[in-house]
């Protein structure tokens, strides 16, 4: 099977669903002549012209806003915002009109829109280039919202969005983008083509959303994470030594409650993480559905390991950013509670 | 040399005559204008060349917008400033904060991320401030500091202190919808803010034709009944000209204006843009033939204003200062780790 960076699946997913389905455009900053800044629509405009591929001027809310109305009268449009710290002008449109079109118009019309935008940090981008705003999506409801962490995923999880009735925030971690990075920023990072989840079947596979993943299964303790968070999980399990059950959210809307419950009961302990601040993070959640649903199973608390409540530093990136050093002091302060 | 400002002819502006301002003739400089002007920018240009440097060698991460190219502007501007006079941009702020005689140190060490940084290392090549200065960032998301611009006339207005605010941004900017919200408000409240638009005719990879309906920026404000004009932002008297015509015209209370300068960046955009979507011809054009360091050294020589020595004596002071600069931000320490959580609210 072809190995694809986490970058060449997203353009193949494009590719394979501009290929089956005239509705679907594509369009962003730097998107169409450029092929996007981290290259995800390389070559989209010249296979497919640009009427189908192109570039918007700077100007998120305009471009969530025109995609709306393709969205409602009847086109799949795909867009993408270069980076999700950009998508603030946008949110009013995503909030107000994406979101509610259906409710608001008891059914009679839908939002078929996805909307791409690369999140997360570890890339020395600074406060207005390492956001993770996920939460502000998930507290919204009428929006689906997908976190994928690995190219198979990705390819998949995009064609699902694409072909989904309803609008789909797609937050692509760019610090995956080329490589499943474990969080150990001073050692050199293994490409997507010499790991199994580099392999991305060619054509059109689906990936449904609200489907998560038990990435690694184990009897100690459940660890809840999604993006570039599960596999520094992964490595927090790997240097503690304990049996952690690894879970891949995959989608955070829909969620996948029931593997996490199973999970939980199993272990009876939790552990959930991610990269965004800690206050009101979609951690929050996750904890009280936990404690909603395994609390007569729970032997320690559930714990949360996040990025601190600061803006993203530029000078200070590690400290901030939660390493498998962090996550693995909650593994053992779990088992120990 | 050909001017800049000559390859998108303005139009005849709208407005009723007389009424509208027009680009005014470039300012002869004095021997000291010229002089203060060729310092000015060889700095910008020797600090964005190191800065560069440091980045190759790993000292800077992350994102480094350089201003080479385009030093002309905010120099031509600044002569016009009088004390009190703010300057706000975006991202590729290293120039107007030299310019606005902000320590070449506390700038590289904020590139490299170090406690002596003018934001403590937390802010980094796009978020630098200096109260004292009158410089109010260093803004990292595109159109959000035009909004803010428009403020801080605002709050010239309501001070009645006879200063302007400078609000730059570039041509893909220009395409934000609050800078239209910015202009109705600048207009209807007469605020005394100059729109500087840095036309370097690109955003990242865009192209201004792949983005903008208008591409003469000067037009921008037509609807809103903002006066603007086009300037060789190469020649950094012609920049001068429209800086005196434009402060005057925002301090005698007649409102905003708008001056698009007719720039080039000759980098990439920030430091990773092998820039595939021009031609090195075009870059090696706009270096030779309207290069604002080489324009004003060509008439200090010509004017017999200045020898190869007395420049080169101005050379090694410049090189000196980029030179203490990158010592310090490379040996400066790191920011404290207790700095992680200071000034994020009281
Ligand atoms: C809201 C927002 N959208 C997009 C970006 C990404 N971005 C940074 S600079 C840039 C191009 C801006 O070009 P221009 O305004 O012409 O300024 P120049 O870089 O040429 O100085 C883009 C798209 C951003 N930082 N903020
Ligand atoms: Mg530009």
């Amino acid at each position: 099977m072809p190995r694809k960076t986490m970058i060449e699946a997203i353009r193949d997913g494009l590719d394979v669903m501009m290929e089956r389905d005239k509705r679907v455009v594509v369009y962003g900053e730097d998107v169409g002549y450029f092929g996007g800044v981290f290259r995800c629509t390389a070559g989209l405009q010249a296979k497919y012209g640009k009427e189908r591929c192109f570039d918007a001027p700077i100007n998120e809310s305009g471009i969530v806003g025109t995609a709306i109305g393709m969205a409602a009268y009847g086109l799949r449009p795909c867009v993408e915002i270069q980076f999700a710290d950009y998508m603030y002008p946008a949110y009013d449109q995503l909030t107000q009109e994406a979101s509610r079109l259906r409710y608001r118009s008891a059914g009679d019309f839908t939002c078929p829109l996805v909307v791409r935008m690369p999140t997360g940090g570890g890339i020395f981008g600074g406060q207005t280039h390492s956001q993770s705003p996920e939460a502000l999506f998930t507290h919204v409801a009428g929006l689906k919202v997908v976190v994928p962490s690995n190219p198979v995923d990705a390819k998949g999880l995009l064609i699902a969005a694409i072909e989904d009735p309803d609008p789909v925030i797609i937050l692509e971690p760019k610090r995956l983008y080329n490589g499943p990075f474990d969080g150990h920023h001073d050692r050199p990072v293994t490409s997507w083509s010499k790991h199994e989840l580099g392999e991305v079947p060619d054509g059109h596979y689906v990936v449904p959303l609200g489907k998560a993943l038990i990435r690694r299964p184990g009897a100690a303790v459940t660890v809840l994470a999604y993006g570039t968070m599960v596999h520094v999980a992964l490595a927090a399990a790997e240097e503690t030594g304990i049996d952690a059950e690894v879970i891949d959210l995959r989608t955070l809307v829909p969620l996948d409650l029931d593997t996490i419950v199973e999970s939980v009961k199993k272990t009876g302990r939790c552990v959930v993480i991610h990269e965004a601040t800690m206050t009101s993070g979609y951690g929050a959640e996750l904890v009280t559905l936990v404690q909603e649903n395994c609390f007569y199973h729970l032997e320690a608390p559930v714990a949360r390991v996040a990025g601190w409540d600061t803006p993203y530093p530029h000078a200070q990136e590690w400290d901030y950013f939660p390493g498998p050093a962090r996550v693995g002091r909650a593994l053992i302060e779990t088992m120990e509670a | 040399m050909a001017s800049a400002a000559k390859r998108a002819p303005a139009k005849k502006a709208d407005a009723k005559p007389g009424t509208n301002p027009t680009t005014p003739k470039p300012v002869e400089f004095n021997k000291q204008q010229e002089l203060d002007a060729y310092r000015a920018m060889l700095l910008i240009r020797r600090f964005e060349e190191k800065a560069g440097q440091l980045y190759g060698m790993g000292f800077i991460g992350g994102f480094c917008h350089l201003y080479i190219g385009q030093e002309a502007v905010v120099t031509g501007l600044k002569m016009s400033l009088i004390e009190g006079d703010q300057m706000i941009t975006g991202y590729r702020d290293h120039g107007h904060m030299l310019a606005m005689d902000m320590s070449a140190r506390g700038v590289m060490a904020e590139l490299t991320g170090r406690k002596g940084g003018l934001s403590k290392g937390k802010g980094g090549s796009m978020h630098m401030f200096s109260k004292e200065k009158h410089f109010y960032g260093g803004h990292g998301i595109v159109g959000a500091q035009v909004s803010l611009g428009t403020g801080l006339a605002f709050a010239n207005k309501y001070r009645k202190n006879n200063n302007v605010a400078l609000a730059f941004f570039g041509d893909g900017a220009a395409n934000q919808g609050q800078v239209y919200e910015s202009f109705n408000m600048a207009a209807l409240w007469k605020l005394p803010v100059i729109y500087v638009i840095e036309n370097n005719r690109y955003a990242m990879g865009t192209a201004v034709s792949r983005s903008s309906a208008e591409t003469d920026f000067s037009h921008r404000g037509i609807s809103f009944k903002i006066p603007g004009i086009q300037v060789d932002g190469m020649d950094v008297r012609a920049v001068k000209a429209a800086a005196d015509l434009a402060t005057e015209w925002c301090r005698s209370g007649k409102g905003p204006i708008i001056l698009e300068m007719l720039t080039y960046r000759y980098r990439g955009h920030s430091m990773s843009d092998p820039a595939k979507y021009r031609t090195k011809e075009e870059v090696q054009k706009m270096r030779s033939e309207h290069d604002p360091i080489e324009q004003v050294k060509a008439r200090l020589f010509e004017k017999k204003w200045a020898s190869e020595e007395e420049l080169k004596e101005i050379d090694k002071e410049v090189r000196d200062i980029v030179a203490d600069a990158v010592d310090f931000a490379q040996t400066d320490p790191e920011p404290d780790a207790s700095e992680l959580w200071t000034d994020i609210t009281l």
